[in-house]
């Protein structure tokens, strides 16, 4: 776990249950107008049963790179926003927060903007897994989505590239199973 | 290949093999029963020759990896024909689920 899990402090991933006032309180700035705040949380109804709780896994090296790089680019893509993005690893139960993204503007049109960019982003850029422990005591990793390059989102479906897939050697290019992955 | 030649001297065979760690996560962690491994491999191989091996030491790990495979080398998106220099630390990421 040791490898996984070195969420150094001021990081933005973390160990650590996760207040979302606190990560609001990063944006607080004179010249906002509008402030968006959105908490992910632990649900209950998980892809296979009931979930009794999530364990978050990450690589944390590469998940902190990915989280200062939205950061960055959701500030320079939408002028005037003042971004924070936590995330948390580790085993959740139902109701904990497992993401908060607060997101200060002038106005609140940006706001919302900005905020949905970065969470819509930290769902495919950032290498974060899951696997549910469900209430009958089996467990389950959570089908993700193929991880996106930063800032190659695509809106279609179909449109996914990025350069960096790897074919499955010792399948050839025509690996099965490509092309309508996620969403 | 830079800080290859630097510890390396001639070429043809008989030149250090190259020692890399992989990394796991997620499925694949669980699929390879560990969240790390140390490989062993030529000079001048490559992600995709390190992933063969992976596969063929773990079958259940290629089979998560069928979905969708990214590797990271150092910590950055590597391309299959990326060449391992000794040291790398390479990790193969399943499809992610943050959030």
């Amino acid at each position: 776990m040791s490898l996984t899990m070195k969420a150094a402090s001021g990081g933005r991933l973390t160990r650590e249950r996760l207040d979302p006032s606190a990560v609001l309180a990063q944006t607080g700035d004179p010249s906002s107008g509008g402030t968006v705040l959105f908490v992910g949380t632990v649900r209950d109804a998980g892809e296979a049963g009931i979930v009794d709780r999530i364990l978050y896994e990450a690589y944390a090296p590469l998940a902190e790179k990915r989280l200062l790089e939205i950061e960055e680019d959701v500030k320079s893509r939408v002028p005037g926003v003042r971004v924070a993005l936590r995330h948390r690893v580790g085993e959740l139960r139902v109701g904990e927060v497992s993401v908060a993204v607060a997101v200060s503007a002038p106005h609140r049109a940006e706001a919302f903007e900005a905020c949905r960019l970065a969470i819509e982003r930290i769902k495919h850029e950032v290498p974060i897994w899951k696997k549910e422990r469900l209430a009958g005591g089996s467990e389950r990793w959570v089908e993700g989505t193929a991880l996106r390059v930063a800032g190659t989102k695509r809106k279609r479906t179909g449109g996914r590239r990025g350069g960096t897939a790897t074919r499955d050697p010792a399948r050839g290019p025509a690996a099965r199973g490509r092309g309508q992955a996620g969403r | 290949m830079a800080r290859l030649e630097k510890s390396v001297e001639g070429k043809g065979p008989g030149r250090r093999p190259v020692r890399v760690t992989l990394l796991y996560f997620g499925q694949a962690r669980d699929a390879a029963g560990r969240g790390e491994e140390a490989f062993s491999l030529p000079v001048g191989a490559t992600v995709e020759a390190l992933l063969r091996e992976s596969f063929a030491a773990h079958p259940a790990v290629r089979r998560v990896m069928v979905r969708s495979v990214r590797v990271a080398v150092n910590e950055e998106l590597a391309e299959p024909g990326r060449v391992l220099g000794d040291g790398d630390v390479v990790a193969i990421l399943p499809p992610v689920a943050g959030g």
